[in-house]
């Protein structure tokens, strides 16, 4: 008896800043709703920043702090924010975080900023910002729709970084490519750590180019819905 | 529902605001953007002459890719006759501003490197490609006809096809060793040959699926060098 009435009454007073519920905000856009293998939302970006792991890794850093930050100030401002224009107002709050993403990444790291181009500046576009907006953050409190932003850019940019290590071995032989990491690994020259020179088997393998066509991310993903779906129970079709 | 006042003051609010920050980011950080943009364009046309410095552009900092510029590099600007422009730097020169402008009024960016086997000029050049503008350095000895090295970069070729004239590191170190001129004086440029170079002297392998970006890139350095010969003629060649 104590025991419960001293739990009803932490309940009433405070909902708890990490509890089960902000947990599952952040792990359900991680795999049973994630964006892009389950809500398939945000492709477009998917398929054409994923050649390189670095600049997935950028794009997925900016893409969790554009959902992020663009969920707390919709939910800030849910109540006084007229439903007649409210996509608008969602719009323009979007876009200013991904200018001031894109100024920042021009300050930092020029040729990261180079290499995404047009992409940051298309964050505005992506489904999945406006989507959780929409859906989660004009009827939540700022911290929940905080953690769902971070969760569903995590979601995001697990699959982008996963389509982004495969892309880049395949096609290009090395990992992290552009980064102090940069870690050669399958090539034609001594530069790399298996060179398909000197190993005498090996000497029929070479990148595979269609890696970096844009065509091999659809494909890559495609199974990755596939291993997605046949892994996880929930997300097979009932009906 | 809100009525239309509210709508309206809140829209203006909310735009004043968004306005105002992002124009104080953007001026805030106009001066560290230019510095960027200009490193990286120097850092592009180092890349022409990796092999004669003998280390690789882009592992170079800020620091070091201005400090070459201070006291390795003479930078001139020479006009459609060849006569050098007195007062300007070869930086200051955009020759994508430059190529909107009829050819005669033209205006050259030509940079010197001053290296321990001697003197080594890094020639711009810009033309099309498939999609858009490509662009380059070609370095070449004081011969004016030995080529040392090449880099060049785009603005939006395919990934994987075009887009290897930047990416692919073989295709600009082809351009190394080969010849402008032939043995008698003549010019002959470069030419990116599809299928495979079949003259040594003044052709490079061109890249599958690329041709027209090849193609690009043969008309860019035909044109663009020869944009260069009076002056060649006037240093002496």
């Amino acid at each position: 008896m104590a025991e419960t009435a001293i739990q009803k009454t932490e309940v009433k007073e405070k909902e708890p800043l990490f509890g089960p519920k902000e947990k599952q905000l952040l792990s359900d856009p991680l795999n049973d709703n994630n964006p892009i293998t389950v809500q398939v939302l945000g492709i477009c970006s998917a398929l054409a920043v994923t050649t390189l792991v670095v600049p997935s890794v950028v794009m997925t850093v900016a893409v969790v702090f554009v959902t992020a930050f663009s969920s707390l100030f919709t939910s800030l401002l849910r109540k006084s924010i007229p439903k007649q224009v409210r996509m608008i107002v969602q719009l323009v709050i979007i876009a200013t975080l991904v200018t001031v993403v894109e100024l920042t990444l021009k300050a930092l790291n020029y040729e990261v900023y180079k290499q995404l181009a047009v992409f940051i500046g298309l964050i505005i576009t992506n489904c999945i910002v406006m989507g959780r907006l929409e859906a989660f953050s004009m009827a939540n409190k700022p911290w929940r729709s905080f953690l769902d932003g971070v969760g569903n850019g995590l979601g995001y940019g697990a699959i982008l970084i996963i389509v982004a290590l495969i892309r880049e071995l395949f096609g290009k032989g090395s990992l992290f490519a552009g980064s102090a990491l940069e870690w050669k690994i399958i090539g034609p020259s001594a530069e790399y750590m298996l060179d398909t020179t000197s190993i005498g088997w090996l000497g029929w393998y070479q990148n595979n180019n269609l890696m970096v066509l844009s065509g091999a991310a659809m494909f890559i993903i495609g199974i990755l819905i596939w291993i997605h779906r046949s892994w996880n129970p929930k997300l097979v079709d009932v009906s | 529902m809100h009525n239309t006042r509210y709508i309206i003051v809140f829209v203006a609010i909310l735009t004043l605001v968004v306005a105002l920050i992002l124009s104080l980011m953007a001026t805030g950080l106009q001066p560290i953007h230019d510095r960027n943009e200009a490193v990286y364009n120097k850092k592009a046309i180092l890349s022409a002459i990796e092999t004669t410095m003998g280390v690789e552009a882009a592992s170079l900092g800020a620091d070091q890719v201005q400090e070459i510029f201070d006291e390795q590099i003479e930078q001139v600007v020479v006009d459609m006759q060849g006569n050098i422009i007195e007062g300007l730097k070869a930086e200051e020169v955009d020759l994508a501003q430059e190529r909107k402008k009829p050819v005669a009024s033209r205006r050259l960016p030509v940079y010197i490197y001053n290296g321990a086997q001697g003197k080594v000029y890094i020639l711009s050049v810009r033309g099309s490609g498939l999609w858009d503008e490509i662009w380059g350095s070609i370095a070449v000895e004081d011969d004016f006809s030995t080529i040392v090295g090449a880099a060049f970069d785009h603005a939006g070729e395919t990934p994987g096809l075009g887009a290897e004239i930047k990416d692919n590191p073989n295709f600009s170190a082809q351009f190394e060793g080969k010849k402008l001129y032939e043995p008698d004086g003549d010019y002959t440029g470069i030419v990116v040959r599809k299928g495979g170079a079949k003259d040594p002297m003044h052709e490079v392998d061109g890249i599958s699926g690329a041709t027209i970006t090849g193609d690009g890139v043969t008309q860019m350095i035909q044109t663009g060098i020869e944009y260069y010969e009076p002056y060649f003629e006037k240093v002496g060649k």
